[in-house]
């Protein structure tokens, strides 16, 4: 599925600094019964965000309307868990561009680059910098240049860069994903299927 | 030198992007209902078709009742789920084992069963736990639903090569001690994400005495520690499992194919990026105390402090705070009110064995309510041809019909808020049972052991 092209990206961000959110917290199972890929952002984080009764819990960042932006920042092994791609989804869905953490869990990762949201990594000194810049001010600004692989606080210039493989930036930059390279080569892998032992 | 993993990855490269993925060709796609309804909708928009629709199989798993399954599905949404799954499979010529299917279950159960999975394949499904058909020499793995597209469209997949790990366990395992804990120990040594970027390969006699039942729950959990999957080279007993099923390959093909499988070796000098070794003889009966599979310790052991562990104390004390579970405490006697048998790491026949090995003579808990869920029909077939239907009857306790069922608590097998079960599954995420859940990870013998206790027991004690 084309998604929006990504370039770079200053925003406020959203503070999750907790470790190994599971895709299960992300999105719970009982939402996976769609079959359309659609209003998953609703339900990002259901249960955290919620009380069984539906009303929301004051103390659930994304209920706090300090906090606002397309950059999620997360705390270490983000998106561990179930391989559903929903996750991702949701993320996206919620309007979230990009994921800020200190380490991913791989499935989510790739997932996430498939759906047009940036994973950034970054080192835990430069993850607690976000946070407590965040802290003094809800409001400051992150700025991610994909073009140049850069994080930057932009209220002190502290900077640092990410890594990301020249193939997955290029897709990001311009929107593209896989199934359009695979579909390009078709003939290569039809001849290699053919000589498959199994 | 080449690694196991190395040969059947190298194999399979179709084509090697510099600075980029390797495009990986897959030999088999298992397809279930969850993930896969986006990806045919991408199908359709962009106007093509199944590539390769005889080297996928579907079924239906993740979101079927567990009971009743001969009526029509409640659910709406689940319906319409499984309707999709069915409709979709049929557009595009793929088999399908639905509900009610006599080849329908799980499908890292079904995949196995039927010689689907073969050593030295790869195969994906968008499931995380595909790690299970490593058990083979397979290279298995789970994936998105974008990814499914991919390999719905082009059979094949784009994907970096991961790092390599062995992971040893040498010696014997004592008494009482199963291929869950050995899984679960490993995990509670490496953490959640100890193995993430690597592709694990398991060795060492531990392994090598396993059963290849034994050994897809090993292997199914790799996921667990962060790992891409898990391998375990093929020997003889992999081939004796593999042979004579209805997708192995047979006369000529057999030969060839056998040809493969026989180079499908780490040999002797390979290197891997990390490598780590455990003694059999460490391990215990295990069990998980917090919220995820890493937070798991022997089951005579106290819970840790937090200031004993690295890392953060924060979620550490959340984790508790969710299990309501106070460091220091002893988990053998605390008492709880689910137990679940079941799922792709234990719901084989040998799972259903052990836990019958405990419960026999015995009687359940009146506190415990005991979902007992086959990972598929053949499996169900097995519990009642053996005669363990029979003990778990005479014992109190029902079987009910394949399916993930509680695993993720898709269907209505949920466990209610604040509640505690003993779950033979892979995940003790909160709410990963249901809104609220509170999961104590474990083998089918500590499961057994609380079924007829009502009460975390050392398994050993009743053995
Ligand atoms: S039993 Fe659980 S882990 Fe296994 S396939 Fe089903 S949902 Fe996934």
């Amino acid at each position: 599925m084309a998604y929006d092209k990504f370039n770079t990206l200053k925003s406020s961000i959203v503070p999750l600094p907790i470790e190994n959110v599971d895709t299960d917290q992300i999105i719970p199972a009982r939402f996976l019964k769609a079959t359309e890929r659609k209003g998953f952002g609703d339900n990002l984080f259901r249960d955290w965000r919620y009380n069984p009764d539906n009303t929301p819990k004051e103390d659930f960042v994304l209920n706090q309307d300090k906090y606002a932006g397309k950059i999620l920042v997360g705390g270490k092994n983000f998106g561990s868990g179930s391989s559903r791609e929903h996750a991702a989804w949701s993320v996206y869905d919620y309007g979230f561009r990009c994921v800020v953490s200190s380490f991913f869990a791989d499935i989510f990762r790739n997932n996430c680059l498939n759906v047009g949201v940036l994973p950034v990594q970054v080192s835990p000194e430069f993850l607690e910098k976000i946070y407590t810049e965040t802290e003094k001010d809800p409001k400051a600004q992150v700025e991610v240049s994909l073009p140049e692989q850069t994080i930057t606080i932009v209220g002190t210039g502290e900077k640092e860069s990410f890594d990301i493989n020249v193939y997955k930036k290029d897709n990001m930059l311009n929107g593209f994903d896989d199934i359009d390279y695979l579909l390009n080569i078709k003939e290569e892998i039809t001849a290699f299927a053919e000589n498959t032992p199994l | 030198m080449k690694t196991l993993f190395d040969k059947v990855w190298d194999s399979h490269v179709v084509r090697k992007i510099e600075n980029g993925p390797d495009v990986l060709f897959i030999d088999r796609h298992m397809v279930h209902e969850v993930t896969s309804p986006v990806a045919f909708l991408g199908l359709k928009s962009r106007n093509i078709g199944v590539k390769h629709p005889e080297k996928t199989f579907a079924t239906a798993d993740h979101n079927t009742p567990t009971i009743n399954q001969h009526l029509p599905v409640k659910d709406p949404l689940s319906a319409k789920q499984l309707k999709a799954l069915e409709e979709n499979s049929n557009a595009y010529g793929i088999s399908y084992w639905g509900l009610g299917h006599e080849k329908n279950g799980i499908v890292h159960v079904v995949g196995p069963e039927y010689g689907i999975t073969q050593p030295g394949a790869t195969i994906v499904c968008g499931d995380s736990h595909t790690s299970t058909h490593g058990a083979f020499g397979a290279i298995a793995f789970g994936i998105g639903t974008s990814e499914v597209e991919m390999v719905l469209a082009t059979q094949c997949i784009m994907q970096p090569k991961p790092k390599s790990m062995r992971i040893n366990v040498v010696g014997n395992l004592s008494k009482g001690v199963t291929p869950k804990d050995v899984a679960l120990y490993i995990i509670s040594q490496l953490t959640t994400s100890g193995a993430t970027g690597y592709f694990v390969e398991y060795a060492g006699d531990v392994f090598k005495n396993m059963s290849m039942e034994g050994r897809m729950t090993v292997c199914n959990l790799s996921i667990e520690m962060g790992a891409r999957g898990g391998m375990i080279a093929p020997d003889e007993k992999t081939l004796d499992y593999v042979k004579g099923r209805e997708f192995t390959p047979t006369g000529a093909a057999w030969d060839k194919a056998k040809a493969y499988w026989d180079t499908l070796y780490t040999e002797e000098n390979a290197t891997f990026d990390k490598e780590l070794t455990f003694k059999g003889e460490d391990i215990e009966p295990m069990i998980t105390y917090g919220t995820n599979p890493g937070m798991g310790m022997g089951i005579g052991r106290d819970i840790p402090t937090a200031e004993s562990l690295e890392g953060g104390v924060a979620t550490y004390k959340k984790s508790l705070q969710y299990m309501a579970f106070n460091e220091g405490d002893s988990m053998i006697g605390k008492p709880i009110d689910f137990v679940f048998l079941g799922s792709c790491t234990n719901g084989r026949i040998e799972d259903f064995r052990a836990f019958t090995e405990i419960i026999k003579g015995k009687q359940k808990a009146p506190n415990v309510t005991a979902w007992l869920v086959p990972g598929s029909h053949k499996v169900e077939a097995a519990i009642k041809e053996e005669g363990l239907l029979d003990i778990l009857t005479a014992a109190g306790f029902e079987l009910r019909e394949p399916g993930c069922s509680a695993c993720l608590a898709m269907n209505d097998d949920k466990v209610p808020t604040g509640k505690y079960a003993v779950s033979t599954s892979n995940r003790n995420f909160e709410g990963r049972q249901g809104p609220g859940s509170r999961t104590l990870l474990a083998s089918p013998l500590v499961a057994a052991a609380a079924a007829v206790t009502g009460k975390v027991t050392d398994p050993r004690e009743l053995l």
